[in-house]
């Protein structure tokens, strides 16, 4: 079948936005020196380094020395994780977290708790938003020494009570650490939180970078062997030139976020109502309003998640499952699980900067045929 | 107890909740059935059909035969 492509995952990774392409083959010229070394090229390449931290620390509202470039958000993830569990391990050895962390979160806290370490997971609701009163018990036992919260699902799209969790955070002398990958160059941050971690290509940056801050005063302490640059926090020599990409693709989407939010918000409402009344039996899931404005999921009854990517593959769409048939462990997804929605047959619609209306009214118009169809062969019609 | 059992095991997903939705509404209005199902999504998505259908979920239990969800015909 020859349909144009329509890439609708986003949230996995942004088509790269045309200003990091620029910046990324300027800084090839430019940027490939050590930026540690003493020479006119390493000046050079310190100089770029600079001032893509800069601009960094200004998008994100901190300062330049409290931002760390990592090789990817997932590292940056541990590094949060694992860093600030460090810090505070003569006060405990607890890590709460919400349930509906990214793998990457809760990757570092069974390393936590392999090493000897607790860790105590907060439910969500059924729309995949914190349940605030058991986060408020769970930081407030003795021993806490990090509290995890991501800023908005990355699978549901539900954004997170994050101002609330972090008043309770700062009541109870505990920091918070936010995984904002899915926030960053899209929504504003919310305040109140000591670490933060991103990934350059959610926004449009290239993949393979990553971004740690760490608020002054934070005890927060590296869990890598010992390497100076990136203020310690991260070992091993960056990648300049997507560093100075990534750093101008963010400025870029930042200084669109507001009008790009305003353009996709209605897009996203669209498919909520439009598969909820054009597919029987479908469950859309995550919060209605308090959501991210470029994401959407839904869950199809009786289909088979992996024929449904597989089927939407064909007629051109590029979209995210959160089944477990689509999984390398074949489990279903963690947050779907947490929210208790249905797994099967789960779809994660995500939208960029290069998505049109008519992307997502093709979209619309195919899905409920592709859906019927996989219905009829599956045999399961009027279940 | 279960008045009938449905062997799901080794199915993936979504054949259990396919099983259960397939039985169900040919048992008397009270029928309680328990699924066999070692795929992990089931745990998840039968109490999640239950809800949609407005079935009642009994819950899960762990037997000799792996594990088992029970749910009761209500309408
Ligand atoms: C919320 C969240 N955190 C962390 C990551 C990991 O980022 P990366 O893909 O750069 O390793 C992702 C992306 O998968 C994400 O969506």
């Amino acid at each position: 079948m020859s349909a144009s492509p329509v890439y609708l995952d986003a949230a996995t990774a942004a088509p790269m936005h045309p200003v990091a392409r620029q910046a990324l083959l300027a800084a090839f010229d430019d940027g490939w020196a050590d930026p540690g070394k003493l020479y006119s090229q390493a000046r050079r390449a310190r100089q770029l380094l600079d001032a893509a931290r800069e601009a960094t620390a200004l998008t994100l509202g901190v300062r330049a020395d409290e931002v760390s470039f990592t090789p990817s958000g997932t590292t940056a993830a541990h590094g949060a994780v694992l860093g600030g569990l460090a810090g505070r391990r003569r006060v405990g050895s607890t890590l709460v977290h919400s349930a509906i962390e990214h793998s990457a979160v809760l990757h570092a806290s069974e390393r936590h708790v392999a090493a000897g370490g607790t860790a105590t997971g907060v439910p969500v609701d059924r729309v995949g938003r914190l349940d605030v009163t058991a986060w408020s018990a769970a930081v407030r036992a003795p021993g806490v020494a990090l509290a995890a919260l991501i800023t908005a699902s990355h699978e549901v799209g539900t954004v997170q009570p994050v101002a609330e969790a972090a008043a309770v955070c700062a009541e109870a002398g505990v920091p918070l650490y936010v995984d904002a990958a899915q926030s960053v160059g899209r929504v504003p941050l919310p305040a109140g939180w000591s670490v933060l971690s991103a990934s350059a290509h959610k926004w449009g940056g290239p993949p393979g970078v990553g971004v740690l801050a760490v608020r002054k005063g934070t005890r927060w302490e590296s869990p890598w062997p010992a390497d100076e640059r990136e203020g310690g926090r991260t070992p091993g020599v960056v990648n300049l030139p997507a560093v100075v990409a990534a750093a101008a693709s963010l400025r870029a989407a930042a200084a669109d976020a507001a009008a790009e939010a305003a353009r996709l918000a209605p897009l996203v409402d669209r498919i909520r109502a439009r598969v909820a009344a054009d597919v029987p039996d479908v469950e859309v899931v995550g919060d209605p309003v308090l959501r991210l404005p470029h994401l959407v999921t839904f869950s199809c009854l009786y289909v088979d998640g992996e024929a449904l990517l597989h089927a939407l593959d064909r007629r051109g769409f590029a979209v995210s499952s959160g089944s477990s048939c689509t999984s390398s462990t074949l489990r279903p997804s963690h947050v779907l699980e947490a929210m208790g929605v249905l797994s099967h047959g789960n779809v994660r619609v995500s939208l960029h900067r290069e998505t049109t209306e008519a992307d997502v009214e093709r979209f619309l118009g195919e899905l409920p045929g592709i859906v019927a169809e996989l219905r009829a062969d599956a045999g399961v019609v009027g279940l | 107890m279960p008045d009938e059992v449905i062997d799901c095991r080794g199915q993936r997903c979504p054949l259990p909740v396919i099983a259960a939705a397939r039985r169900l509404p040919q048992l008397p209005v009270g029928t309680v059935v328990r699924v066999l199902a070692d795929d992990p999504a089931a745990a998840v998505d039968l109490p999640a059909w239950c809800r949609m259908r407005g079935q009642e979920f009994l819950g899960s239990v762990k037997g000799p035969d792996g594990p088992a969800y029970d749910i009761r015909r209500r309408h």
